[in-house]
């Protein structure tokens, strides 16, 4: 269904990190851009479609303090909202923004470090556009933070701080930015695997809280109304956001899940784990029993590796790009 | 990004070294290298490993690990192994301190990127602890001092969640990543590839609390299962095993951590010649909060076991003339990655006092032919004799 193309190669190797790939399609350039982060660098590759030209940049984490020794970034994510889109970089230090090429920053957000280090690591993760002018991003304590994004410019303020998980956040995910209308938009992950429903808005409002089984939900996405969330468990289920119904659960890795990625148009489903395999579902939705099937298409092995990181490059999911724990390349595999 | 890791890199590492050191001083009972003062004998080998152990497990050491902080740079953890490896009256060249940090590091990177479940980590660490106390089970002083250590992991990890784990283990993935030396025991048994990358196997039994891959369930709107498939996994999976122990006695089940190594085969202990590690090559000067930590671990160090009359005996540890050569060709590629520690701006007075200290001890016990220092002076030439 799928075969190997050409890798891309990066400057250094994949860090070990949930959601460690970044992909961002400029169809009017004919480009894409890739992020990987390595310690505390992100390497930034944009690639021409007709695979001639790939122009490299790296991204340093920010320190208010050059002589400090460890500011090590936790995720890098590329964030589409109608008017703008931005990339997002997280690390233990804080939050930055900068326009999508990476080449300025337009917004820097410190966290709250405490003077004297206590038990529990400071850091950011968990990065999602919502709806029209919104960035949200995730804390270690589980606050997440609201960012309003004007159209453009770098006047972007903090809006409002969600207290309701309790655990780490690991991811976030949201649909329907623009003009469609949803009832629930955003879904946000923690380490403990609860999942929290909001509807967007001047007030976030939460709409649904899923519980967790004490295991870590490392990869969460939204679609039609469906959260799919992947587990520490290597299992990936299925919820619809509103009411909490388990649609499906899927036995789906032999390991730690680290990514997963939703191609809209088609329902195609990436899912990504430490056991070296790549997998490729369709779901599909059908609201009149509502109901959703699973079904596997597709997998991929990348020997030896561990994978961090799996996106579509499409909204179709016509190609798909991975990186791995160690490895120095963005390996690509498009269909047949 | 954890704040937990120091207490397991130092009792995995110096688990890892005390293996390779008891086996390298079995390897050295004869009297054939130059630079031995004479035979080491099993006395002598006991000696060394009590000597270290008890340093590493001491209650000092362990409270300033416990401690939650960063992990910091290879220069400063290997500083303080290397001070740990001369806790007794063994002493080592640099050039076998290097191949001692390497093989250390790769075995623990092997040990950490193979971990079925992030909480194993733990058991890989109980199994270091296990052997160590074997190692020292003659001194029951000692003893007590593993135990005290284990009973205060077993009360600071034990209420971990999985996630917090993972983090631990991703913390120590960064600190080993681009790290691909071969170690022969490794290549021997197929664990690790000729490239240096560990082999990653697609079948076998799942971890414990990991369920078998091939299974898709789906549900009505009552939660009652309507539907359930298979689909091809692409490996062969089996059901887990028994979960390993996580008391102070019991059986790990896992096997990452013990002693791989065996006695009279000193090849295993051997690294194969590798290309150089591409490293930023501008050494940067150790951070403040660094220097601080290195301080107060190197601070926290006993020395009740050394009489201050006693001289050190220099030992080369790796003495076949084809790994001597490795040695010191690994050196200069590994210069760039160990780079010279310059303290520049010191803006702490007390962090200075403070290693005009321990850079003190060194002096005691310095070999005749390297400059000798006096306590205070030339900080910098202290540390890079190292």
């Amino acid at each position: 269904m799928y075969h190997k193309e050409k890798s891309i190669q990066i400057k250094n190797s994949a860090s070990s990190l949930y959601n460690n790939l970044g992909v961002l399609r400029i169809g009017p350039r004919r480009l894409t851009y890739f992020t990987v982060v390595h310690a505390n660098v992100v390497n930034m590759v944009s690639a021409s479609w007709d695979g001639l030209n790939y122009s490299h940049r790296q991204l340093q984490s920010k320190e208010p303090n050059v002589a400090t020794s460890t500011s090590l970034i936790i995720q890098a994510a590329f964030c589409v909202l109608p008017s703008r889109e931005l990339l997002v970089v997280t690390s233990q230090k804080g939050i930055q923004m900068y326009e999508s090429d990476g080449s300025i920053m337009v917004y820097w957000h410190a966290l709250d470090t405490p003077e004297t280090p206590t038990a529990q690591a400071v850091f950011a993760r968990g990065i999602s556009a919502v709806w029209d002018n919104y960035i949200c991003v995730g804390v270690s304590s589980g606050s997440i933070l609201v960012f309003d994004v004007p159209s453009k410019g770098s006047n972007i303020t903090l809006s409002e701080v969600l207290e309701e998980h309790k655990e780490a956040i690991t991811d976030m995910a949201s649909e329907c930015s623009g003009s469609q209308e949803c009832i629930a938009d955003l879904v946000s992950a923690d380490d403990g695997g609860n999942l929290c429903i909001w509807k967007s808005g001047e007030e976030f409002q939460l709409l649904n809280k899923i519980h967790g089984f004490d295991m870590s939900c490392s990869s969460v996405k939204l679609w039609k109304g469906t959260v799919v969330a992947g587990y520490g468990t290597g299992q990936i289920r299925l919820y619809e956001a509103v009411t909490g119904i388990l649609h499906a659960e899927v036995n789906a890795h032999a390991r730690w899940i680290y990514s997963l990625d939703i191609a809209p148009f088609s329902g195609l489903l990436l899912s990504a784990a430490e056991d070296s395999l790549v997998r490729v579902w369709h779901l599909n939705m059908t609201p009149e029993t509502n109901s959703v099937e699973v079904a596997h298409l597709h997998n991929e092995c990348v020997t030896d590796t561990q994978i961090c990181g799996a996106k579509f490059c499409d909204a179709d999911g016509y190609a798909f790009a991975v990186t791995g724990y160690d490895l120095s390349e963005i390996i690509r595999y498009t269909q047949t | 990004m954890s704040l937990k890791t120091l207490p397991l890199v130092f009792i995995n590492l110096g688990g890892e070294m005390l293996y390779i050191l008891d086996q390298r001083l079995q390897a050295h009972n004869t009297s054939d290298d130059n630079s031995e003062k004479g035979v080491w004998s099993d006395k002598d080998r006991k000696r060394v490993m009590n000597d270290i152990t008890a340093t590493m497990f001491s209650k000092d050491f362990v409270d300033e690990l416990l401690k939650p902080q960063q992990l910091y740079s290879h220069r400063t953890l290997k500083t303080v192994l290397t001070r740990l490896a001369h806790a007794s009256i063994m002493r080592l060249n640099p050039a076998s301190m290097d191949k001692l940090y390497e093989l250390m590091l790769m075995a623990f990177k092997y040990q950490v990127f193979l971990c079925p479940r992030p909480k194993d980590l733990l058991l890989i660490t109980y199994n270091h602890i296990d052997t160590i106390r074997e190692l020292v089970k003659d001194t029951p002083v000692v003893v007590n001092q593993v135990d005290e250590m284990h009973r205060k992991m077993i009360e600071v990890y034990s209420s971990l969640s999985e996630g917090e784990f993972q983090l631990l283990r991703q913390t120590l993935l960064i600190f080993f990543q681009d790290m691909h030396v071969r170690l022969s025991l490794f290549l021997k048994n197929k664990v690790q590839n000729p490239n240096g990358r560990f082999a990653l196997s697609t079948s076998g039994p799942v971890p414990h609390g990991i369920y078998v891959p091939g299974l898709i369930r789906v549900f009505d709107s009552k939660g009652r299962e309507v539907r359930r498939s298979q689909f091809p996994t692409g490996g062969t999976y089996s059901s887990s095993v028994k979960e390993g122990c996580f008391e102070l006695r019991g059986d790990r089940v896992i096997t990452l951590g013990v002693n791989m190594y065996t006695v009279h085969h000193p090849e295993e202990t051997q690294t194969c010649k590798a290309p150089p590690v591409k490293t930023n090559d501008t050494p940067n000067p150790l951070a403040k909060e660094e220097l601080n930590l290195l301080a107060r671990l190197m601070g926290s160090m006993k020395d009740e076991n050394k009489s201050k009359t006693e001289t050190g005996f220099w030992i080369n540890l790796f003495t076949t003339d084809e790994e001597e050569d490795q040695a010191s060709d690994s050196r200069g590629a590994d210069d760039s990655m160990f780079g010279l520690i310059s303290i520049q701006a010191m803006q702490d007075e007390q962090a200075a006092t403070e290693l005009a200290q321990i850079a003190g001890q060194f002096a005691e016990q310095k070999q005749p032919e390297f400059t000798s220092c006096t306590k205070g002076d030339d900080l910098l030439a202290m540390m890079d004799d190292l």
